[in-house]
């Protein structure tokens, strides 16, 4: 009976082939490290972002008046609702930590490099959105640093020549931040960012695998059809998708070695997530600050307005900069960047563990530097804060630039065939 | 790699090196899960502040069930100007009104723990001292020209400041200092307790989710090794 049902769904959209194709028969490198189980959490922390957010949004009020005190009413008469809350914003801060985690295991190993640049785009559009999205999403609560944080970030577009004032009114949808703001914010907030964040993740995972998981070693696991003696091959059962033009080595299926492997890191990862989430919801302030649990009022501002933790680094180079414009151009610079990483780096050599030593330390630089800058973020710009402000950005651009200059003709170390199981 | 991983970590403490005034604080030390204690704050804060200070987000059954008072004993012993026992704890005081007497509107205070912490709150209870230059004769050393009298005076006395910034003891008040900074404890710490009133329950739930999935982590990690003895 099960099975006819079964049969008369396959034959109709064939579900069980594409569970096969993309995890039960998907080819994985055997060699993954710690590095790569940000991705599954990431996606951990996505679903956890749209549940908890179903349920804020049952009783969040979106207006100026009632926003603020719908806040405190989740967070004492709703049931549990204080635990949706703090899922919620500890959530926030959690999802940037193991984004960004995942975005230095592309660098390190390569993931960027051809054929996956169209999976890093999507991978730095997912970015993008995510920080809109987190943006958009701080202004909810109405506290004073919602208010203030969105009025910094929103005048950066008033830098734009000709039209910039014209479009933060337009952004604004009023002459200052005001309800009509947070109604506007609302809205993308909880329909639109998450429909295309849910859009560009799914094209994120079906470029992965199109063009299959990169390793630590930065080898291809896919060898030319009738390559290889087929004792040398995996001898796992892959998908035909994979096996009719290629012979796999080195691979096992995802399901359920890296399920069950994965689900270990999760709950790793959620240990650290609740510890903070029932010990330290704040996060030391970082992850929710002071200022916040007061009401937005446009007539106070805070003593010193600093941006959410995770847009630090972008936010230093935007302030280090003197002239509001270029600020902007630095700062939209950054995460131009990035994108084009793929075309920097001109180098055909994927993993940093086979590269020139230049690089290793070049990437070590940039990981140090952004750190640097995102600490500066949270600080007040005193002069001393900007001079290292400076340093740590030309550090950050200068990654970009010695990976163009160096990668051309790079001396690099013999690349094995085959994953070396470290 | 595992180097990598180290001069990253090496660089992580300066994340720590936050901004904050250089304003010495004292330690409030109250304790949340002090029921008395949490009571006599109410008390304090119902005689005291309420006249002048709401609690807008904190409603009145709340806080007696949470205090174990019943709403009859807190109908009759807490409230005093006819509310319902599930209103919010508010006054009747005409914020624009106010804000010509005092300066400024006086804030509502049932965010005020989490808003400065309760370490300002204890301190800034305690450093008022006289200065004949500001409309009610005093100002706070943790909180500059403050608008708010020291409503607080017949209980404390008053304090004066030398020229080096230190404040006397304080003369002339019902209680001793001792009395007073219990009082003040209290009061911080019924603040603290407004400011989230779920942060002992969070807590406690903390624990056994973190040692639910400390239990879930030992059989995944033999799942994932039981699993993983086919992969060579």
């Amino acid at each position: 009976m099960l099975n006819n049902l079964m049969a008369w769904i396959e034959q109709r959209l064939p579900l069980m082939d594409a569970m096969n194709k993309h995890a039960a028969q998907y080819p994985a490198p055997k060699n993954f490290n710690f590095w790569y189980v940000f991705g599954i959490l990431a996606s951990v922390v996505l679903v956890n972002q749209l549940l908890t957010g179903v349920w804020l949004t049952m009783n969040y009020e979106p207006s100026g008046e009632g926003a603020f005190a719908s806040v405190e009413y989740i967070m004492r008469d709703v049931d549990y609702g204080w635990l949706l809350r703090y899922m919620h914003s500890t959530g926030a801060s959690a999802f940037f930590i193991v984004v960004y985690m995942h975005m230095f295991r592309g660098m390190m190993y390569g993931s960027y490099q051809k054929p996956r640049e169209l999976l890093w785009l999507f991978g730095m559009l997912i970015f993008l959105v995510l920080m809109a999205e987190a943006f958009m999403g701080y202004l909810l609560p109405w506290g004073n640093m919602s208010y203030w944080g969105a009025q910094v970030i929103i005048s950066i577009f008033g830098a734009i020549p000709v039209i910039g004032d014209d479009l933060t009114l337009w952004i604004r949808g009023d002459y200052v931040i005001s309800g009509a703001t947070l109604n506007r914010f609302f809205a993308l907030h909880v329909i639109a960012l998450p429909l295309v964040l849910v859009v560009l993740v799914f094209l994120h995972i079906l470029a992965l695998h199109e063009v299959g998981s990169n390793n630590p070693d930065g080898t291809n696991i896919k060898k030319p059809k009738g390559s290889v003696p087929l004792e040398e091959q995996s001898k796992f059962t892959f998908h035909e998708q994979y096996t009719k033009k290629y012979d796999i080595v080195d691979a096992i299926p995802f399901h359920p070695y890296y399920t069950v492997k994965d689900l270990v890191a999760v709950v790793i990862f959620l240990i650290g997530f609740c510890w903070v989430m029932f010990f330290a919801p704040e996060g030391g302030g970082y992850f929710m600050e002071a200022p916040n649990f007061e009401p937005a009022n446009g007539l106070k501002t805070p003593e010193h307005i600093a941006p959410v933790w995770y847009f630090g680094p972008f936010y230093t180079i935007l302030r280090i900069i003197p002239d509001k414009l270029l600020g902007a151009v630095g700062m939209f610079g950054a995460i131009v960047a990035l994108f084009l990483l793929p075309w920097f780096d001109r180098g055909t050599v994927k993993s940093l563990r086979f590269r020139c030593t230049a690089h290793t330390v070049n990437l070590v630089q940039f990981a140090i530097c952004f750190i640097v800058l995102g600490a500066l973020g949270t600080l007040p710009a005193t002069p001393l804060n900007n001079m290292i402000g400076i340093v740590a950005s030309f550090g950050y651009f200068g990654f970009f630039v010695a990976l163009w200059v160096y990668s051309k003709n790079e001396k690099t170390k013999p690349v094995p065939e085959r994953v070396t199981g470290k | 790699m595992k180097k990598l991983i180290l001069a990253v970590l090496a660089v992580l403490p300066m994340l720590a090196v936050a901004s904050g005034p250089s304003l010495h604080l004292d330690k409030a030390n109250n304790d949340l899960s002090d029921k008395a204690s949490l009571k006599r704050g109410f008390e304090a804060y119902i005689n005291n502040c309420l006249a002048c200070h709401e609690l807008k987000y904190q409603r009145y059954n709340r806080t007696f069930a949470d205090l174990n008072i019943s709403d009859a004993d807190g109908l009759a012993n807490y409230m005093y100007t006819g509310e319902k026992v599930g209103d919010h704890i508010t006054n009747t005081m005409p914020g624009k009104e106010a804000a010509k007497w005092f300066g400024s509107t006086p804030p509502d205070l049932t965010l005020e723990a989490r808003f400065r912490s309760p370490d300002w709150i204890y301190t800034y209870l305690r450093s008022f001292y006289v200065d004949e230059a500001r409309p009610f004769g005093v100002n706070n050393k943790v909180f500059k020209d403050v608008g708010m009298p020291h409503v607080l005076q017949n209980l404390q006395g008053v304090r004066t400041m030398d020229e080096h910034g230190n404040l006397s003891e304080a003369t002339g008040g019902s209680m001793t200092a001792e009395e007073y900074d219990a009082f003040a404890r209290d009061l911080t710490n019924f603040l603290e307790y407004t400011g989230e009133p779920n942060k002992l329950e969070r807590e406690s739930m903390g624990y056994w989710v973190i040692g639910f999935l400390f239990i879930l982590l030992f059989f995944s990690y033999l799942l994932k090794k039981e699993y993983w003895r086919d992969v060579h």
